[in-house]
């Protein structure tokens, strides 16, 4: 069975509110699977349930080919790690560590071992005695992490595990994240509304929204493939608008492109590209699949500029990749062709809202 | 320009920190008056009787005559007197101990648990502390009576158990508030359960709340007249007795006792400072 988890028509009402809505999924062995969302969307009451934290109203949770539906949290061989980190104020750093052994009645000699064992994986050997108020946030987050993997559950949730600390911890967490979830082999489900941190970290994503999945996939295929406006929009950024066919032509805010059969869908309205896959050109350049407009803002990023296009009826972003400083950036007001490749344009079916 | 402007900023700089560190010893100064005051009027009181209770003469007047234990040696030889703070050490103990049982528990479903009424469970166990004791008293005085109870000091500790509940729910449950629910989450994640939970993870982390609550539940009791006078049957508290011996005027016997509950008023402020520091140095 290489299914560790597997839910089946999962549902939480609260009162009135879906908060998840009839989700099924199945969870791979030693996959990183990342529940990527909105706040509000349903990720964090679903991982919830499967800690069993919460119970579902309707559905079955399995877990390594058991129904654990019923099962109370300290029941579960799952282990969460919390967004505040909920680490025992009144225990030490190897106390709070060890805790889960305690409780279990390993010998006293075997939690003192695994502590330190896992203390070293974690980097924080050297502080076993300090108490969690003397560690700065990356190092209480760690603590968090080798306390809710010494047991070695079936699968570790996380909830959120980034959000408190700042942008430079953020980055240097996320790899090492990744390289832990290498190197312990366990089955990780993240919870975020972060997409780049769903797209480095994880080796599948779903995104919810509403508590329904609206796509699975690979990070790549989610980027490359977004099945619906909104993944297009949520993930990265995407120009969006709306146009019917003809002659194998769309027009985007009145400017006629050209796009690739294999983007038509029956029904498609909404049509799309990334600012980064658009060339942004000088006015007078001739070609095929240009929009003319004039330059209405240019925000600097450093690496790359964003560029925004009046098309006249609308506007849309470019992408400005900065490989020589010297050649300067395009000014407010100038006028500019915006080079989309047939190829490029994305067609979606209809869709109640974007 | 920086260059000459620095010798001037040099000479200027030693006065400068001069003026302003006699001003800062000015307001030290203001700052103590106040303070010594403020110490003057809670302590003189408690320093007369103390003071007076080693007096040789019977008199409360100053200047002292001599000094002498002999108000202490009669104390220890006063059977009613000894009897009364028994009595009272029994039912401050005893109410203390039953409220904390009931109150905690009580804080704790307030705190985790949902259910209907609750709001108005939480208005009601709260109320007791303002009603005046008389209320109480009288109340419970007559519901003894129609389930024919008979008075004792057992009674005195239901009716003071009912009165601090309020005391111990409220100090309990305002840090519970402030405990985050997720290590409750996270102690059952890690396989404990519920029992140990609250002793390993819960009750460690509101454990000051509940030696200070009990602390104040037990002097509240100690001292209690009113709720006492309706319940109690033949036996007298200290209050009681001291308050009936006052009609006889007031007896350096009367200082000796309060000196000495003074005293053990010290004593018990020292063991729960040491509890609680305990609980701060466990971590290290």
């Amino acid at each position: 069975m290489t299914d560790i988890i597997r839910l089946d028509g999962v549902s939480k009402q609260f009162g009135f509110v879906m908060g998840v809505d009839n989700v099924s999924l199945n969870v791979r062995k030693g996959e990183f699977l990342t529940l990527l969302g909105p706040s509000g969307c349903g990720k964090s009451t679903l991982l919830r349930m499967i800690g069993g934290f919460e119970e579902p109203t309707a559905g079955r949770i399995w877990l390594d080919g058991e129904d654990v539906t019923d099962l109370p949290a300290n029941q579960r061989a799952v282990n969460m790690l919390f967004q505040d980190y909920a680490l025992f104020p009144h225990m030490s750093v190897g106390k709070n560590v060890g805790y889960g052994l305690r409780v279990a009645g390993v010998p006293k000699r075997e939690v003192e071992t695994k502590v330190r064992e896992v203390l070293e994986l974690v980097g924080l050997a050297d502080k076993i005695a300090t108490a969690p108020h003397q560690l700065s946030g990356g190092q209480r987050q760690r603590v968090a992490l080798a306390r809710a993997i010494v047991r070695h559950p079936k699968v570790l949730l996380l909830d959120e595990p980034l959000s408190a600390l700042d942008a430079n911890l953020r980055e240097a967490m996320q790899v090492e994240l990744r390289h832990l979830h290498q190197k312990v082999g366990l089955t990780f489900i993240m919870v975020t509304h972060d997409q780049t941190e769903a797209l480095t970290m994880s080796d599948r994503v779903i995104v919810m929204r509403q508590g329904r999945i609206m796509q699975d996939g690979a990070p790549q295929s989610l980027y490359d493939l977004p099945g619906s406006p909104y993944i297009a929009d949520f993930i990265g950024t995407t120009n969006l608008f709306n146009s019917r066919i003809e002659n194998g032509q769309v027009a985007c805010y009145g400017q006629p492109l050209t796009i690739n059969p294999q983007a038509i869908v029956a029904g498609t309205q909404t049509f799309g590209f990334r600012p980064e896959k658009a060339r942004l050109l000088p006015g007078n350049a001739s070609g095929a699949n240009l929009l003319r407009g004039t330059v209405a803002e240019v925000f600097y990023h450093g690496s790359v500029a964003r560029i925004v296009v009046d098309l006249g009826q609308g506007q849309v972003l470019v992408d400005l990749q900065i490989s020589d400083a010297a050649v300067g950036l395009p000014k407010a007001g100038a006028q500019v062709a915006v080079e989309v490749a047939s190829h490029k344009i994305m067609g979606f079916a209809a869709e109640d809202a974007a | 320009m920086s260059l000459a402007a620095a010798p001037s900023q040099v000479r200027t700089a030693p006065r400068a920190r001069l003026s302003k560190r006699i001003r800062k010893a000015a307001d030290a100064t203001v700052w103590i008056g106040i303070a010594t005051l403020i110490l003057t009027f809670l302590y003189t009181p408690i320093v007369v009787l103390v003071a007076f209770s080693f007096n040789s003469s019977r008199s409360l007047s100053w200047p002292m005559t001599g000094l002498t234990l002999d108000w202490y040696r009669k104390l220890a030889e006063n059977d009613q007197l000894i009897t009364a703070v028994q009595n009272s050490v029994y039912v401050a103990v005893s109410a203390t101990a039953l409220t904390l049982l009931i109150g905690v528990p009580a804080a704790l479903a307030l705190d985790r648990l949902d259910f209907p009424g609750k709001g108005v469970f939480r208005k009601l166990v709260l109320l007791p502390i303002a009603l005046p004791g008389i209320i109480t008293g009288i109340s419970m005085l007559i519901l003894f009576r129609l389930l024919g109870f008979g008075l004792s000091l057992e009674t005195v500790i239901i009716g003071h158990a009912t009165a601090l509940l309020a005391v111990v729910v409220t100090q309990v449950f305002a840090r519970l508030q402030r405990l985050p629910h997720s290590l409750d989450e996270a102690s059952a994640d890690l396989g404990a359960s519920g029992l140990q939970t609250f002793f390993l993870v819960t009750l460690p982390n509101i454990r000051t709340a509940v030696i200070g609550a009990g602390i104040l539940s037990f002097t509240l009791s100690f001292d209690e007249i009113p709720v006492t006078f309706f319940l109690t049957g033949r036996d007298n508290t200290l209050p009681m007795y001291i308050w009936s011996t006052m009609r006889r005027g007031l007896t350096p016997e009367i200082n000796a006792v309060g000196a000495l509950i003074v005293a053990a008023s010290i004593l018990l402020i020292l063991i729960s400072v040491l509890l609680q520091r305990e609980r701060t140095g466990q971590g290290r």
